[in-house]
């Protein structure tokens, strides 16, 4: 029984790679062979796919565009969420746990309730179609959860540290950000690396706002729909490319990926 | 840990509630807004009371729908629990194995969520990808763009894909926070595998199951993207879940007061849902 233990794990994995896989596997063949031929590797290995989207202005913006308003979200949330946090990790305020619900009551709110008035709303203030837009509308759900894993990192933290400091004569700003943020790093880069995944992943509400100038690459696939048929070759070499951000991303928290779960915060 | 009342913590809060008020209050008034009023374009409204909340909630079309995203949402928990807390007691605790699993289990968690969509039909088409191919090969009459049934195993098949690892992961870090005394004593007594998991690591997982249970609810009873790009709702209307009829609604026919009245019943659903797990949990923090 014990010896055959790493073959669940195992397993799973493969099961999850296999659809990346075929992916990937896809990518690298013509439109034509995907359609005419089924094959489990390429029989014609091309690169065609990836050089038309490395040439081609709509296709690689759409990924400067998906990283631009992500990267900006993910700091703009972060930002945002740590005084927050440590007013929750250390103070207690009136009306501290209602607001705290409320926070997250926007993580559980369904974004196709928010799909319309937000077309709407960003239009009327001149924001619809711009990077800015698609960022603050991700605030929606990044804050309350930046807020929630960061709020746990704080109280991890004793008070005693706090005091201390300010016994030594550090005014707030310098105990701040010279001592406290320094110890909650690996909490911050948690809080990152998932404010980082779901603006990233989101795309019904960036679709919704934006037509070209800031079109995420995720909706300018939804594009090879529509002209001559299902270009799939391009679609899946389009595809594979929006995982290597995540992989980078993962592969420099996945020390830490583990113990931010652990505080059982996410 | 006991915290000092502070009316100026207030001052650090500010941003965010600005931010999300920002964000969620003005949207969400305008749904309120149209809920209750018949618009006739150009900004002509007229009051129209309840009418729409009576329309929704009685309407056929809500009740398949609402029963389509229960059903949905109640497999889907059914399987992914489960599943994930078993391939997270077999994951190894040390060693190569762990980076290895720990990175290529969390890969499908940052796709983006229309690529997983489009992945999975392409996988899973009948006569190029490798899923239809091989069970039909193998002799089942597989089509998920015809059969209704097909279609629904497919997409549990595809969220299975998609989110187990985040309870994995969840229940991974809940059984790294055992200590080894716990089960050095586990094994002086001679308790059997089923008691260790029982006594021990279930009641210490319980915090993180609540949080992935909870989370698997909100995640999979909002889902709308990956089931949009796999099947778009289809055949006919079977995997159309609320969030692509309300789509549907709002933006393919807009058909904006019903869809308003839809979204705040829908919200108002899991809010409450929510609210009821929430206070478990604190309940549960409270007590340990």
């Amino acid at each position: 029984m014990k010896k055959y233990k790493w073959l669940i794990p195992t397993l799973y994995i493969v099961f999850l790679m296999l659809p990346i896989y075929w992916l990937i596997n896809m990518s690298f063949k013509t439109t034509t062979e995907i359609i005419n031929t089924y094959s489990l590797w390429p029989q014609k290995f091309t690169t065609e796919n990836y050089v038309k989207i490395f040439t081609d202005s709509t296709w690689y913006m759409g990924y400067v565009n998906s990283i631009t308003y992500t990267v900006f979200n993910t700091i703009l949330s972060v930002a945002a969420a740590l005084p927050a946090a440590y007013a929750f990790s250390r103070y207690k305020f009136l009306g501290d746990k209602h607001l705290f619900f409320w926070l997250l009551t926007n993580r559980m709110a369904p974004p196709a309730v928010f799909a319309l008035p937000f077309f709407q709303f960003y239009s009327s203030v001149n924001l619809f179609d711009t990077h800015i837009a698609v960022a603050l509308s991700h605030c929606l759900f990044n804050i309350p959860l930046a807020v929630w894993i960061l709020e746990g990192f704080m109280s991890a933290v004793p008070k005693e540290l706090d005091e201390t400091a300010y016994v030594d004569g550090y005014s707030f700003g310098r105990f701040f950000f010279k001592i406290f943020v320094p110890t909650i790093a690996a909490g911050i880069g948690i809080t990152m690396f998932f404010c980082f995944m779901f603006s990233w992943v989101e795309l019904l509400l960036a679709k919704t706002l934006t037509a070209t100038a800031a079109k995420p690459i995720a909706a300018t696939m939804t594009r090879t729909a529509s002209t001559s048929g299902y270009e799939l070759g391009l679609l899946a070499a389009a595809g594979t490319l929006t995982i290597i951000p995540g992989a980078i991303v993962i592969y420099f928290v996945k020390n830490y990926i583990a113990k931010g779960f652990a505080m059982g915060r996410v | 840990m006991n915290k000092t009342i502070n009316q100026k913590a207030w001052l650090f809060v500010i941003p965010v509630f600005v931010l999300v008020a920002f964000n969620a209050a003005i949207p969400l008034m305008t749904v309120v807004n149209y809920s209750f009023q018949e618009t006739f374009g150009n900004n002509v409204f007229a009051w129209e009371g309840t009418r729409w909340f009576k329309q929704i909630l009685l309407s056929e079309r809500f009740h398949a729908a609402l029963g389509r995203q229960i059903a949905f949402t109640f497999i889907i928990l059914l399987i992914q629990i489960p599943l994930g807390i078993g391939i997270a007691l077999t994951m190894p605790k040390k060693g190569w194995g762990v980076p290895v699993c720990l990175i290529l289990m969390s890969m499908p968690l940052l796709i983006p969520w229309n690529v997983v969509g489009a992945m999975w039909n392409i996988f899973a088409l009948p006569d190029i990808g490798f899923l239809g191919y091989t069970l039909n090969a193998i002799g089942f009459d597989y089509n998920f763009t015809q059969q209704p049934g097909d279609a629904w195993f497919t997409t549990i098949l595809m969220d299975v894909w998609h989110w187990t690892s985040l309870v994995v992961l969840l229940s991974y870090a809940g059984l790294n926070s055992i200590q080894p005394a716990y089960y050095q004593a586990a094994e002086i007594d001679g308790a059997s595998r089923w008691a260790i998991f029982r006594y021990i690591e279930l009641p210490k997982m319980k915090k993180v199951l609540t949080l992935a249970i909870l989370l698997r609810f909100m995640d999979s009873f909002m889902i709308y993207t990956e089931p949009f790009v796999l099947t778009g709702g289809g055949p006919g209307n079977t995997t159309a879940f609320l969030s692509i009829d309300l789509v549907k609604m709002a933006l393919g026919q807009f058909d904006l007061g019903p869809a308003a009245a839809m979204s705040l019943i829908y919200f108002f659903i899991v809010l409450l849902v929510c609210w009821v797990f929430y206070n478990l949990m604190m309940k549960n923090e409270a007590r340990s």
